[in-house]
């Protein structure tokens, strides 16, 4: 009876956990692969300060591809103001809690601009995000070329990319070798997670919406809750948290909030969802369109101060083909070109997927030309997986 | 003139769940000219597309007889190939190439690999002349007019040596002087031996340029007249048009009449559509009592939809002239947005195009007009939203499981009472109905008539397009006639009739 339960839900649902699968699936391959080195505290730290830059990205697309857009600029875009943040700090000696608002705010406002052509004169987004990935090309060609790669000197700033939270003082006997501060909280998030279900579940029960059967919802809890469990323990093996992953946290759980809570994300996905429909709701389309760009401009800077400070350096090519790991990203975690469908959890472990098999194929050893098509074969796979699943559905 | 050309035999068609021809038969004479009238929704484009192969032979029953040969089509192609041509209300021209590309489009002049081009534009220059239009055939469809267009459509069909030229509502976007040319035009062709079928709603057309006339009406052939036996005239036509009953299907509204407190009012509205570059409303001047049910009648296309939507914030970017007034104040609407604020609502025509999002559940369609309602500093909240949703489903009678359900999984008629739910949310003023009850069942049309009469009891206005004159009938307290982007009459519900409003929506 419960197997036959967990396989219903399990068939009912395999769009929703069709992803989380394929993580869970790709890294206990690489895990067997790589005789364990692929999930080793040391290689999961170092997988998830990878997938920063290109998570925030993916966060992004998905509210513009939930939209009906796309934008190309952002990796071009990320790479000009990961190179202004390097100028500022090197050359005009800003101080850093200067510069990193200052190069946020640019992105945003570069993210206006390129929403200006989309919301006002209908040029479809793709056209308009193309002109700006080969303007930012050229500016980060141009802020660079005196110089070549700009070598970032500023301990606070590279911190983002390369430190670590710090750990508990006073604690150095009890568990050495271990980050106490990231195992509490660790169990912070399992704790919250655990007491929000059961809420959600009360609640929707109240109302009598359809819920998991018990057995079965207590399943998936105690799996989340050791899949937390395991992260939590792996990385506080290692350094524990870092500023990177911390930062992400933060940005897919304000998207997340954003996007399920509020008027704003709801008129998102109103928009995205049937665009007629929402402007003679009263709806301001235009406005969001300038939103949605605005946060992917934004997010593009953080992206970029990201990616330079892990660099500690702004190079000349920085951000190139970044906005094609986004959009991967955001497609493997199941938003909908067709608008009004997708989450930006899905698209972070979107991005999770991608570095998993770009650093699990470098721990193998795979010749890049083969990552490529791998790569390739998998995004394929999840959209063709999202398709099939979706149209039975119906 | 007594062979027949076609002749269509107890043509049965059937939809999902409704019957669109019963038992029709229909027959049309060699080189005359054969008019098509009835209501919306009479069975006239569906029978012209049982002809032409659209709904192909298997998809219904009866018989086609086309020069004495029993004809199975399959493919508009095949009865292309016998010599039938159907030229559309929406032209299908492709409007980035040139006029002689369009005419032999599908059947270009060619040596079998590469197409002649010089024998093309000659040909084409011939077609042209025959249909008496004086243009460059290098012109881009896109910069000639509306009935530079359809004379292509025609020339079109003429180069494919047509035996039956079909044209469904062939004057419906022309102007005047366009429509006397088309209609010179037909006349000619006959002349050479070209036989003719047109749908029109423009009965004064019909008349002048009629054989004969059939009228349709719910599928059904009513009868068949003949103009030379003086048959032909708008009052036998719109008596057979109209005839159906009006069976007491209406809720009875008791005791509730409307204020004499106009709420609404339109001074001298114009609108002009910048893309189809012509005037879409003409010199609109209405008013709307509170608590008052007022019909706006006319025929599809007669502009009704377009005059809601230029008063709800313009959303398809007319240029609008005129004054309007809520409630004795001067209002100008920038944006569906603002009209909401002033209490006005419009619920759209086409639910599933531009009224719903299928793909969100039905708490999320009710409240996605008045989501600032439900929010506070910006965060939704969740449970006002579920119980505000099941509030209008239960006052509305939506059946669904529960209201986390997706409005694409509802039927028709609970879709609708979800698009209703959203407006009522907003709680307007003035309600604008566009189409309330079309596709959908009988039962939901009665609860969403019985909704109509509790809210005008609670001093909400309705403005109710329909096209559907029993309803018209049986709903309004009071009547306008649109046609073509004017209004053409006012009738208090106590003179109004079928005939009548038909008369001036014809007009």
């Amino acid at each position: 009876m419960f197997v036959k339960d967990l396989q219903k839900i399990l068939k009912q649902n395999i769009r929703e956990y069709g992803m989380y699968i394929a993580l869970f699936v790709i890294m206990i391959i690489f895990t067997v692969a790589t005789d364990g080195i692929f999930i080793s505290s040391r290689n999961i730290s170092n997988l998830l300060n990878q997938t920063g830059y290109i998570a925030v990205l993916a966060v992004g697309m998905t509210l513009v591809i939930v939209i009906r857009h796309i934008d190309l600029s952002v990796g071009f875009l990320a790479g000009f103001l990961g190179a202004i943040a390097a100028i500022a700090l090197a050359f005009w000696k800003l101080p850093v809690f200067v510069v990193i608002p200052l190069v946020l705010a640019l992105g945003a406002i570069a993210g206006l601009i390129t929403a200006f052509p989309i919301a006002q004169l209908k040029i479809p987004a793709f056209v308009a995000s193309l002109a700006g990935w080969l303007i930012y090309r050229g500016a980060l060609l141009l802020v660079t070329a005196s110089t070549g790669t700009i070598i970032i000197a500023n301990d606070t700033f590279n911190a983002i990319g390369n430190g670590f939270i710090p750990d508990i003082p006073g604690l150095e006997g009890f568990l050495p070798g271990v980050h106490k501060l990231t195992l509490l909280l660790g169990l912070a998030a399992i704790v919250f997670f655990v007491i929000g279900q059961l809420n959600d579940r009360k609640k929707k029960q109240s109302y009598n919406f359809e819920t998991l059967p018990m057995n079965i919802f207590i399943l998936k809890l105690v799996f989340i809750a050791l899949v937390l469990a395991a992260i939590t323990w792996v990385l506080a093996g290692y350094n524990g948290l870092s500023w990177t992953v911390v930062v992400v946290l933060i940005v897919v759980a304000v998207y997340h909030f954003i996007t399920t809570q509020t008027v704003l994300g709801r008129h998102i996905y109103a928009v995205g969802g049937n665009p007629e429909a929402a402007e003679l709701s009263g709806i301001n389309v235009k406005k969001i369109t300038y939103v949605v760009f605005g946060s992917m401009g934004l997010l593009s800077a953080l992206s970029g101060i990201l990616f330079a400070s892990r660099l500690q350096s702004a190079t000349v090519t920085a951000g190139q083909l970044f906005e094609m790991d986004a959009i991967a990203a955001a497609y493997i975690g199941g938003v909908s070109a067709a608008g009004g469908v997708g989450n930006v959890m899905g698209s972070l472990i979107g991005a999770l997927v991608t570095m998993s098999l770009t650093s699990g194929m470098n721990l193998m050893n795979i010749d890049i030309a083969y990552q490529y098509v791998v790569r390739g074969a998998v995004l394929l796979a999840a959209v063709v997986f999202d398709v099939a699943t979706r149209s039975r559905g119906k | 003139m007594d062979t027949p050309i076609l002749e269509m035999r107890n043509i049965t068609k059937e939809f999902p769940g409704v019957k669109a021809l019963s038992n029709v038969s229909f027959r049309v004479a060699q080189g005359e000219i054969h008019c098509l009238v009835g209501e919306n929704g009479a069975g006239k484009s569906t029978l012209m597309k049982v002809l032409s192969g659209v709904w192909p032979y298997g998809t219904y029953t009866g018989d086609i007889y086309f020069n004495g040969e029993l004809q199975t089509f399959r493919h508009i192609a095949d009865s292309e190939k016998a010599g039938i041509a159907i030229i559309y209300q929406e032209l299908a021209l492709i409007p980035e190439l040139s006029v002689y590309e369009n005419i032999f489009l599908g059947h270009e002049i060619s040596n079998g690999f590469t197409v002649n081009w010089n024998e093309t534009i000659k040909r084409a220059n011939e077609m042209l002349a025959r249909v008496r239009l004086d243009v460059n055939p290098a012109t881009k469809i896109r910069d000639l007019g509306v009935g530079k267009q359809q004379l292509v459509e025609i020339a079109k069909a003429l180069s494919r040596n047509v035996k039956l030229l079909i044209l469904d509502e062939p004057t419906a976007a022309l102007n005047e002087d366009d429509s006397q040319n088309l209609l010179s035009l037909l006349r000619e062709q006959k002349a050479q031996g070209v036989t003719c079928i047109m749908i029109s709603h423009k009965l004064k057309e019909v008349m002048a340029i009629a054989d004969t006339v059939t009228v349709l009406r719910d599928g059904q052939t009513v009868c068949t007249l003949d103009a030379h036996k003086g048959e032909v005239t708008e009052q036998i036509m719109i008596k057979h048009m109209v005839g159906r009953e009006i069976d007491n299907i209406y809720p009875p509204r008791v005791g509730h009449q409307p204020s004499e407190d106009v709420i609404f009012e339109v001074r001298n509205w114009h609108a002009y559509d910048p893309s189809l570059g012509r005037a879409v409303l003409k010199n609109v001047n209405f008013r709307v009592k509170k608590g008052e049910i007022v019909g706006f009648a006319g025929l599809m296309g007669s502009g009704r939809t377009e005059l809601a939507l230029s008063l709800f914030g313009n959303p398809t970017h007319y240029q609008v002239s005129g004054e309007v007034y809520v409630q004795g104040k001067p209002v100008a609407f920038g944006h569906p947005r603002e009209a909401i604020k002033s209490g006005v609502a419009y619920l759209t025509e086409d639910r599933k195009g531009n009224g719903l999002i299928l793909i969100q559940d039905v708490k999320q369609n009710i409240s996605m007009a008045n989501l600032e309602e439900l929010a506070h500093r910006g965060v939704v909240d969740a449970n006002a939203e579920i119980k505000v949703a099941n509030e209008y489903r239960a006052s509305l009678n939506i059946k669904t499981p529960t209201v986390a359900q997706k409005v694409g999984n509802l039927s028709g008629g609970n879709q609708q009472k979800v698009c209703l739910g959203k407006w009522l949310f907003v709680k307007p003023n003035i309600l604008i109905l566009d189409e309330p009850t079309r596709g959908i069942d009988v039962g939901a049309k009665y609860e969403i008539y019985t909704i109509m009469n509790q809210l005008v009891q609670q001093g909400m206005s309705i403005i109710m397009i329909s096209s559907e004159l029993p309803e018209v009938l049986g709903m309004s307290d009071r009547i306008y006639v649109v046609s073509e982007g004017r209004i053409t009459g006012e009738v208090p519900i106590a003179e109004a009739t079928q005939e009548i409003i038909m008369q001036m929506a014809t007009n």
